[in-house]
């Protein structure tokens, strides 16, 4: 019945859905910022540790969604570890093309492998009431590295 | 006209088409109703033929149209049984028509010190409004009663809250779009009564669902919705009483709500024109005619006796699911289910039903409050029948809900 949905929720995703990694809460950060999706009713919190130079040293999450953002949420934080905020920004940018158009012309230059990861959410774009679901960790995440700390995707 | 679904349903030009190669099984009916060809024929016909503008012109085209207006209005009040058509305010929807009672009555007549009595179970056009009413320093102070874990208003805590005789208005949903809870309104209408308070249904899922009869209810206010009707959007009703509205202020002013105007000074027109400012929705309330005299002909009690039928099945099927949960089990309600699915998300769980053609709504239903209180912050999946559902689409649901458990097992 749900056959051609495999596109959608690829193994990958039901997998982090499931069990999200660094699903928790960063004691010693030093960046946490809530995304809230109003219209559904997901929420989440997202905490960075900042290495002296800058950099993401951790990033961890909490919180409610449905398997997409959860997904979404989940290997956005193993992809971002070890980034600059200039990288993480590029990333958000790049993914949200992604999601929205299920193609990113500009990923195959510099962050290639990590866009090659986040790759499996690609099928949201069928899914235009769904993209938000994929994109409310990259907005937390904007909104964490810039100091703010609300993001809403709606 | 006896009830046989086949026909009904071969009345629904949206009906007969597939959704990603499968039948539609729409199960969003308590979001908006789907329109009967009758419908759709009626407002073709008004814009072909009988179209301008209202209450203006002295020429056959606006006359015709102005009695067409008044005609509908006419056929919305024989519906409900209103004693007199000028008890029908026409208005866009049923935000509109509460947010009328707010703001005239609300302000207006109600005095500082006094309370509006709500429930826990409110859609928010039925509780964004007295807030607002509330936070404008008005000294009006907002009431919630709590709803049971069965999903049932608690009568005792309506008594306990209106025992001080201070509430000066009760407004109340007549069934909830989450719970499908029917409320006891004559109860309700006799409990507030008692309290010297005067009381608003909020009809928009009930007047769909059930024969409602203002002169036998004895209510003071009763809003509705067309489109949740089967009539178009665009259009809704307060059902108000003479008195109340000869004492409410109007809400918005402008065009033929006037009697007489000069430059310093109005006198407005009589009820309900004081409250129709403007170009009315003229051709949605031929639609909304049309509609009620299709449910009119099937006949309400033939359409709340499917809708029995369908929630007795559906209750069935779904106890069937293994982890799934159904959000209030009242004794008396209507085909409106929310539920959850231990292992899937309401949005993902919608998506996927999506796929088998089924279409239901994923989300807290502009009932967050009732959400919370249930512990479902997260939102529920929600079904809702129309008169066109079959036994048979129920069936498809429950087995769709099945598959998308191990789906996401
Ligand atoms: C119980 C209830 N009240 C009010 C409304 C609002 O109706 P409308 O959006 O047509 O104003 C709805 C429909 O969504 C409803 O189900």
């Amino acid at each position: 019945m749900f056959d051609d949905l495999r596109d959608l929720y690829q193994e990958v995703i039901l997998d982090h859905g499931r069990k999200p990694r660094n699903f928790r809460r960063l004691e010693d950060a030093d960046r946490s910022a809530r995304g809230d999706n109003p219209m559904c009713g997901d929420r989440l919190e997202l905490y960075l540790k900042l290495a002296p130079d800058g950099s993401i040293a951790d990033a961890a999450f909490q919180g409610r969604g449905c398997a997409i953002s959860t997904a979404s949420a989940s290997l956005m934080t193993e992809t971002v570890k070890g980034k600059s905020a200039g990288q993480a920004h590029a990333l958000a940018e790049r993914f949200r093309e992604l999601a929205m158009t299920g193609t990113c012309p500009d990923c195959g230059t510099d962050l290639a492998e990590e866009m090659e990861r986040l790759q499996p959410l690609s099928g949201v774009h069928e899914f235009p009431s769904r993209v938000k679901c994929a994109t409310l960790a990259w907005h937390t995440l904007n909104a964490a590295l810039e100091g703010a700390k609300e993001a809403s995707s709606e | 006209m006896s009830f046989d679904i086949q026909c009904i349903r071969q009345d629904f030009p949206i009906l007969q088409q597939q959704i990603r190669g499968k039948p539609l099984v729409f199960l969003d009916s308590g979001a908006s109703a789907q329109k009967p060809r009758a419908v759709i024929d009626a407002m073709v016909r008004c814009m072909e033929e009988r179209y301008a503008n209202v209450h203006r012109g002295a020429y056959f085209l606006s006359e015709a149209a102005t009695e067409a207006y008044e005609a509908a209005r006419g056929a919305v009040a024989r519906f409900i049984n209103a004693a007199d058509p000028r008890e029908v305010i026409f208005t866009p929807n049923s935000t509109a028509a509460i947010n009328l009672v707010a703001h005239s009555w609300g302000r207006g007549v109600l005095r500082p010190g006094q309370a509006v009595l709500i429930s826990e179970m409110e859609h928010h056009a039925n509780l964004v409004p007295w807030q607002m009413l509330r936070d404008e320093g008005r000294g009006i102070e907002l009431r919630v009663a709590r709803v049971t874990d069965a999903g049932e208003l608690d009568l005792e805590d309506v008594a306990a809250k209106l025992a001080d005789g201070k509430v000066g208005l009760v407004a109340i949903t007549h069934m909830s779009n989450v719970l499908g809870t029917v409320t006891p309104a004559e109860r309700l209408v006799r409990m507030a009564h008692d309290a010297g308070a005067k009381i608003l249904f909020d009809g928009s899922q009930a007047a769909v669902h059930r024969r409602v009869d203002m002169q036998a209810l004895g209510a003071d206010f009763y809003a509705f919705t067309g489109h949740k009707l089967y009539g178009p959007t665009g259009i809704g009703v307060l059902w108000a009483r003479l008195e109340h509205q000869e004492r409410m202020p109007p809400f918005l002013g402008g065009g033929d709500m006037i009697a007489m105007v000069t430059i310093d000074r109005t006198e407005w027109a009589a009820p309900p024109a004081k409250f129709e400012a403007g170009t009315p929705p003229i051709i949605e309330a031929v639609g909304l005619h049309a509609a009620v005299d299709y449910v009119s002909a099937i006949g309400m009690p033939a359409v709340e006796a499917h809708e029995r039928r369908l929630v007795d099945h559906a209750m069935r099927r779904l106890s069937d699911i293994e982890s799934l949960g159904l959000l209030g089990r009242a004794q008396d309600r209507g085909g409106v289910f929310a539920f959850s699915l231990d292992n899937a998300h309401p949005h993902d769980l919608a998506t996927l039903l999506d796929r088998a053609g089924i279409a239901v709504r994923a989300g807290r239903h502009c009932a967050e409050p009732l959400h919370t209180r249930f512990g479902m912050e997260g939102g529920t999946v929600r079904a809702s029948f129309g008169l066109y559902t079959t036994e048979g689409e129920i069936d498809y649901l429950a087995e769709a809900l099945s598959k998308a458990r191990e789906f996401f097992a």
